[in-house]
């Protein structure tokens, strides 16, 4: 398989979700990289087939189909490189989000340093924690090994020490880890990651080298008290997850060979891309991309030099659904909704969704639902990410949302671009972004697939991105301000490149828009009411380039963060208003 | 496009492996006969573990400590045994808190497993071992009816099927329960409270199959000893007609309900076997079906969720749905005689 793709080569990227799979075809068009079709099937990683490669080939097919080309050959083998009569790829990418939450204990010493580090390393992929231990475990060695023996991690995260730091407090955190996978029947072992103090790497080695299923080691999480560095055991640990997804599923070995062993888990690739596109477009404000798939709620900023991955499968809004109500309550995602819905309802809907993740909503009722719980899922998700967002990044206030811009918006719940407003409304919700942004919708979910691209060849991902596979739904202004339901809070002027102006008066809790489609720009004078923020400073009032979308500029005049009304039939007509009035019904 | 499928056929092969988490003794052989009750398999598992730091105890270093250790890994020691004594006037000496097996000597430690269980893997179904998997389990075989539900709590349990549901969407109630329920297998509707799981586990009732359940009974339900499967879902939902109909149509026989958890993963799913007299072995299940005119199929979510349907046409492209979402979809008559268009990925095979 070709390696270079400089030259103008064709890629295929799949992508294995948890529910369905997706091939993508990207070739040279007129001297640019273009996103060219794409093709999808069910994830079969489940019985009966157990076999994802089976699902990765039925998406190729489907795109064949598209494409009138083959990629696959008679035994339905990838054809590689491309030959003379038009068939086959030059090279493929694959990310992977299917497959069962990665159960993994985390160890370290202190609860707010090693262990908070091995906590964020662990969330930036699809794993749940679920054990944790410390220096100040209560726990004797012996209740220790008993409860990794019960709850027979698939990982085992190991951080702590500062380099060259403690060592013998660590091998004291390491025995019940080496005692209870040699009590593990050989197969059942955990994966260890080592990312603790790097002097001790021989200690690591002796204590729990030959029980576990295999021993990574990453450079220390936390090589000074004040300094953490989870990158680098960020990539180390993707590459074990696609290890251990080797062992759980069928299939992920082959996709992984095709792919020439650059296989990554989807939530890590689309954060690869946050910190690419960070780099390339960096500014004062930071890039948010948000995800929200069956498998799990993926939030990804970059800024200026520092990014935050947060691979969330409790949000996910496939198998894991049910378990949505540990971290919140019914009658908060009822808020949500636009219909008069019983919590009963909503409780059996998360439980029946939960049994089947890949149905989708046939009917308004059933889709105002699923919209709610999308809201309160994302929303969770944020609120979560924020916690792990860096010090001193550009915010207008400290407990709100920072200055993003763009906003890229992917997954399930979101890339439907037939009614972008209705993914615009759910992200303005869930978000909740200040000042002006773009938001963009990944409507073909390339975000992943480009990050996974990128490693192999960074010319790709931004002509790619430039070329309009991405749906802008527009500028969004959302000023903040305290006022009572509507006082004018704000007054704009839109220029036109034609000479011609739109004007809008915003009042406190609605939406306006103004129309400036695809591709045109404009310039959009605000003048700020009783203390309203944009990001001039409160008060302050300024003119700024915009660029349009498919719902134009859209102003957020809903303050934030935003609070519904208490009243459920007042908040439910309010949200029907609002989705009226950014085109939705 | 491919179906998920969903078994509930009148008569059909079953082959079912059954193996041990971990390694143990497969207490069957080939061409045996079993009952769902029958042990296959067992194991000893032990639930807890203890570690003797005998270097901190006795105040010395590892490898002294290591020196002193009498006993050896597999050692089966009693409580209070002593396992090391340390040197001096006065020695202190470390014994055995419980009964227990040496698992581990080394690093001046050792680990022994104590309050040894033994774990029991009963056959599930009735019918003949076709083959031994070694130290793991083995793969039985047999005929009849299967009807595959959505969620169970774990029991497994035979016994002569009584209908108590006058329609699919009956309600079990505690005053449907009385005594001459005593260990059957009951099939209801729907429970909506508690106090009807108690009851019938108080009668008891060799196992419950359900068409649905309240979420908020479930930690109830897996409390229960006896097995419950759930056909349909959550909620107040009718059992879809096709289960309803085959098992009804089956009461007064022996049955057997292996509420296994459902688990997308490996396949496992709850299911009721109702094993029936051959004279030539049925084809086996398809596992694999794609969507095709004809195909009997079950609606996964409104509207019309539970209902039995068969697919008129599959729509080529993409089909709009009322909710305004676009997905490949089918024209389904369902069996009210109305027909819909629904999404493809919102059915699942019946058969």
């Amino acid at each position: 398989m070709s390696s270079s793709l400089v030259d103008g080569n064709s890629l295929l990227a799949i992508d294995v979700g948890a529910a369905n799979t997706r091939a993508v075809f990207f070739d040279v068009i007129e001297g640019e990289y273009r996103f060219v079709a794409s093709g999808s099937a069910p994830t079969t990683a489940e019985a009966p087939f157990k076999d994802v490669a089976e699902g990765a080939r039925d998406a190729i097919t489907n795109l064949q189909k598209v494409l009138g080309k083959n990629l696959l050959d008679a035994s339905r083998g990838l054809i590689t490189p491309s030959q003379p009569n038009g068939s086959g790829v030059d090279a493929l990418v694959v990310t992977l989000s299917a497959g069962p939450v990665v159960k993994t204990v985390i160890v370290g010493l202190l609860k707010d340093v090693s262990l908070e580090s091995a906590r964020r390393l662990t969330e930036s992929t699809y794993t749940r924690i679920v054990d944790t231990i410390g220096l100040n475990d209560p726990r004797k060695p012996n209740q220790q090994i008993d409860s990794i023996l019960r709850l027979r991690p698939d990982l085992v995260v190991i951080t702590g020490g500062t380099d060259g730091g403690a060592s013998l407090s660590i091998q004291k955190l390491l025995e019940p880890i080496g005692l209870a996978s040699f009590l593990l029947p050989e197969e059942k072992r955990p994966a260890v990651l080592f990312a603790g103090n790097e002097k001790m790497e021989a200690e690591v080695k002796t204590l729990v080298g030959e029980l576990a299923t295999s021993l990574h080691f990453s450079p220390n999480v936390r090589p000074s008290l004040e300094t953490e560095d989870i990158d680098p055991a960020e990539r180390e640990l993707a590459r074990m997850i696609i290890n251990i997804r080797k062992r759980q599923i069928k299939g992920v070995d082959l996709l992984d060979l095709w792919s020439g062993g650059h296989m990554l888990p989807t939530g890590y690739a689309t954060g690869r891309m946050v910190r690419f596109l960070a780099k390339v477009y960096g500014s004062k404000k930071g890039i948010l991309s948000v995800d929200l798939g069956a498998s799990a709620a993926v939030i990804s900023a970059g800024f200026n030099g520092k990014s935050t991955l947060k691979v969330l499968p409790q949000f996910g809004l496939g198998e894991n659904l049910a378990g949505l109500l540990n971290y919140t309550s019914l009658e908060e995602i009822l808020r949500w909704s636009s219909l008069n819905i019983s919590t009963g309802v909503l409780r059996d809907y998360l439980y029946q969704k939960s049994l089947h993740p890949s149905t989708i909503a046939a009917t308004r009722e059933d889709l105002a639902l699923a919209q709610a719980v999308a809201r309160q899922a994302l929303y969770l998700a944020m609120q979560s990410a924020r916690r792990d967002f860096p010090q001193n990044i550009a915010s207008l206030k400290p407990n709100l949302t920072p200055l993003f811009e763009p906003i890229l918006a992917g997954g399930g719940a979101l890339s439907d671009a037939s009614r972008p407003g209705l993914g615009l409304l759910l992200l303005l919700d869930s978000i909740q972004p200040v000042g002006v942004t773009t938001i963009i919708i990944d409507q073909n979910n390339l975000l992943p697939l480009l990050g996974a691209a990128a490693s192999q060849n960074n010319i790709l991902p931004v002509q790619v991105l430039e070329s309009g596979a991405f749906l802008s739904v527009g500028t969004v202004v959302s000023p903040v301000v305290s006022a009572s339901y509507g006082v004018p809070i704000l007054k704009a002027k839109l220029s036109y490149e034609n000479g011609a102006e739109a004007r809008v008066d915003l009042k406190y809790g609605t939406l306006e828009t103004l129309p400036l489609a695809n591709g045109e720009t404009g310039q959009l004078s605000i003048q700020c009411l009783r203390g309203a923020d944009v990001g001039f400073g409160p008060g302050r009032s300024g003119t700024i380039p915009v660029s349009g979308g498919a719902l134009g500029v859209v102003f957020d005049g809903r303050g934030r963060p935003l609070e519904l009304p208490s009243d459920a039939v007042r908040r439910r007509e309010l949200i029907k208003k609002w989705n009226w009035t950014l085109g939705g019904e | 496009m491919q179906a998920p499928v969903n078994h509930i056929i009148g008569l059909t092969s079953i082959v079912r492996e059954r193996l041990l988490p971990v390694s143990g003794k497969v207490l069957v052989r080939p061409n045996q006969k079993v009952s769902p009750m029958d042990v296959v398999a067992e194991t000893h598992w032990a639930r807890e573990h203890v570690l003797l730091d005998v270097a901190r105890l006795l105040r010395i270093s590892p490898n002294a400590a290591d020196r002193l250790v009498k006993c050896k890994v597999d050692d089966k020691l009693a409580a209070s045994v002593e396992i090391a004594v340390g040197k001096g006037l006065f020695p202190r000496s470390v014994r055995t808190p419980r009964e227990g097996r040496v698992v581990a000597v080394g690093g001046g430690q050792v680990l022994m497993e104590v309050g040894e269980t033994k774990m029991e893997l009963r056959a599930g179904i009735p019918g003949t071992i076709i083959e031994v998997i070694a130290n793991r389990g083995a793969v039985i075989q047999t005929a009849g009816a299967l009807i595959q539900g959505v969620w169970g709590n774990e029991r497994i349990d035979s016994g002569l099927l009584v209908n108590i549901a006058e329609k699919a969407d009956g309600v079990l109630t505690v005053g449907k329960l009385d005594i001459s329920l005593r260990g059957s297998i009951i099939l209801a509707g729907m429970v909506k409270d508690a106090e009807t799981l108690q009851a019938a586990a108080d009668l008891p009732v060799r196992g419950l199959i359900l068409s649905s359940i309240f979420p908020s009974l479930l930690p109830k339900a897996r409390e229960m000893r006896y097995p419950i499967m759930v056909t349909d879902g959550f909620g107040s939902l009718p059992m879809n007609s096709a289960a309803f109909k085959l098992l009804s149509t089956n009461a007064k026989r022996d049955v057997t309900v292996n509420a296994e958890m459902f688990d997308r993963y490996s396949g496992a799913r709850p299911e009721v076997i109702i094993p029936l007299p051959i004279s030539a072995s049925p084809p086996a299940p398809r596992e694999v079906e794609t969507f095709a005119p004809g195909l009997q199929i079950r609606m996964r979510r409104p509207p019309f969720m539970g209902m039995i349907g068969s697919i008129v046409a599959v729509k080529p492209g993409l089909s709009a749905l009322p909710s305004g979402l676009r997905a490949p979809a089918a024209e389904v008559k369902l069996e009210n005689g109305e027909t819909v268009i629904a999404p493809l990925v919102n059915l699942e095979v019946v058969g």
